[in-house]
C-alpha cells in the first residue's frame, strides 16, 4: 500500500512539474517535450488505478499523434521565437488572480463533496470484477454507446477534411499531369500534314 | 495520506486544470503554447473521469473519456492547420501579432 501511494506521489508530482514547464519553458520544443512527459505521466497514472484501456489509448493518441503534430508544426513555424517575454510580467497578475480563484473554488468543492450514500448501488452499469478493463469498455461502448462512437468517428473525418482543406495550396508553376486533357486529346491538335516544296523547307512551331 | 483517495485524484486534476488557464492567460508567446494549455486542460477533465469512473465502479467515465479523446484529436488536428495558414498568410504566430480582428 506505501509502495501505491509513493508511486502516486512521484507521477503526480512530477505530471505538475512537467505542467509548470510547458507553460513557462522559453523554448516551445521544450515546452512540447515536457508535454509528452506530463502525458506520459498521467497514462501510468491510468494504468495504476485500474484503466488500462484508456491510459494505453492516451499514450498512443497523445504521444503518438497529437504531440508529435505540435512539434511537427513547431519545428516547421520555427523562426523568430528569441524575442519573446515582453509582456509576460504584464498579465502574470490578473492570469494569477483567476487562476487562485478557479484553483480554491475546485478545491472547495473536493473538500465539501460527498457521495449520496445509495449512489453506487443506483449506478446503472456496474464493474464485473471477472472481465479485464478492455472487454468492459467495449461492450458498454458497443452497444448502448454505439451511436455517439459513431459520431465521434465523423466529427475525426470533418476534422481531418477541415485541416486538409485549410492547409492545401493550389501552386500555378508546377506541371501537373491532367487526365482529362491528355485522354482528350485528338491527331488534329497534335499533327499536322504539309507538303513541303523544293528549296522552301517547313516553319516549324509558328 | 498513505491511502490514495478519490480526492487525491481530484486534487491532481484540479492543480493541472489551474496550470493550463493559467497558461493560456500568462502566455504571449505564440500560439502553440496556447493549444498546448488546453490540451492540458482535457487532460485534467480525463483524469477527473477516470477517477470517479473507477472510484464509483461505473465503466462510463472511461467511455466518455474516450470521446473527449476524440474531440481533443480534432480540435488540435483543426488549431494547427488554422495556424498554419495563419502562419502562412502573416509571417508570424507570436500572440501580440494576432490582432486584426481588433475592432
Amino acid at each position: 500500500m506505501i509502495a501505491h501511494a509513493l508511486i502516486f506521489y512521484l507521477l503526480s508530482s512530477i505530471t505538475i512539474l512537467s505542467s509548470i514547464m510547458v507553460i513557462s519553458s522559453k523554448n516551445t520544443v521544450h515546452s512540447v517535450f515536457f508535454l509528452i512527459l506530463a502525458f506520459v505521466n498521467v497514462s501510468c497514472l491510468f494504468i495504476m488505478i485500474g484503466a488500462e484501456f484508456v491510459g494505453m489509448i492516451l499514450l498512443i493518441v497523445y504521444v503518438g499523434a497529437v504531440a508529435v503534430l505540435f512539434l511537427f508544426v513547431v519545428m516547421m513555424l520555427e523562426g523568430n521565437f528569441v524575442k519573446v517575454k515582453q509582456g509576460f510580467l504584464q498579465y502574470m497578475p490578473f492570469g494569477f488572480f483567476i487562476a487562485l480563484v478557479i484553483f480554491f473554488e475546485l478545491i472547495i468543492i473536493i473538500g465539501s463533496w460527498q457521495f449520496r450514500p445509495e449512489f453506487i448501488k443506483t449506478a446503472k452499469i456496474a464493474y464485473d470484477v471477472k472481465e479485464t478493463n478492455t472487454v468492459q469498455i467495449g461492450k458498454l461502448l458497443y452497444t448502448d454507446y454505439f451511436l455517439p462512437f459513431q459520431l465521434s468517428g465523423i466529427v475525426l473525418l470533418v476534422a481531418m477534411i477541415g485541416a486538409i482543406l485549410l492547409t492545401f495550396r493550389r501552386r500555378d508553376n508546377l506541371k501537373r499531369q491532367d487526365i482529362l486533357k491528355q485522354s482528350s486529346r485528338e491527331r488534329e491538335d497534335s499533327i499536322e500534314l504539309v507538303d513541303v516544296e523544293s528549296n522552301k523547307g517547313v516553319k516549324v512551331n509558328d | 495520506m498513505i491511502e490514495i483517495t478519490l480526492a487525491h485524484y481530484l486534487f491532481l486534476s484540479a492543480s493541472i486544470f489551474t496550470l493550463g488557464v493559467f497558461g493560456i492567460f500568462v502566455n504571449r508567446k505564440n500560439v502553440i503554447v496556447i493549444l498546448m494549455s488546453i490540451e492540458l486542460i482535457l487532460l485534467s477533465v480525463n483524469i477527473n473521469m477516470v477517477a470517479f469512473s473507477v472510484y464509483l465502479q461505473n465503466i462510463t467515465g472511461q467511455i466518455f473519456t474516450l470521446f473527449i479523446l476524440t474531440v481533443a484529436a480534432a480540435e488540435a488536428a483543426i488549431g494547427l492547420a488554422i495556424l498554419v495558414v495563419f502562419f502562412r498568410n502573416r509571417g508570424s504566430i507570436q500572440v501580440e501579432d494576432i490582432n486584426s480582428m481588433k475592432g
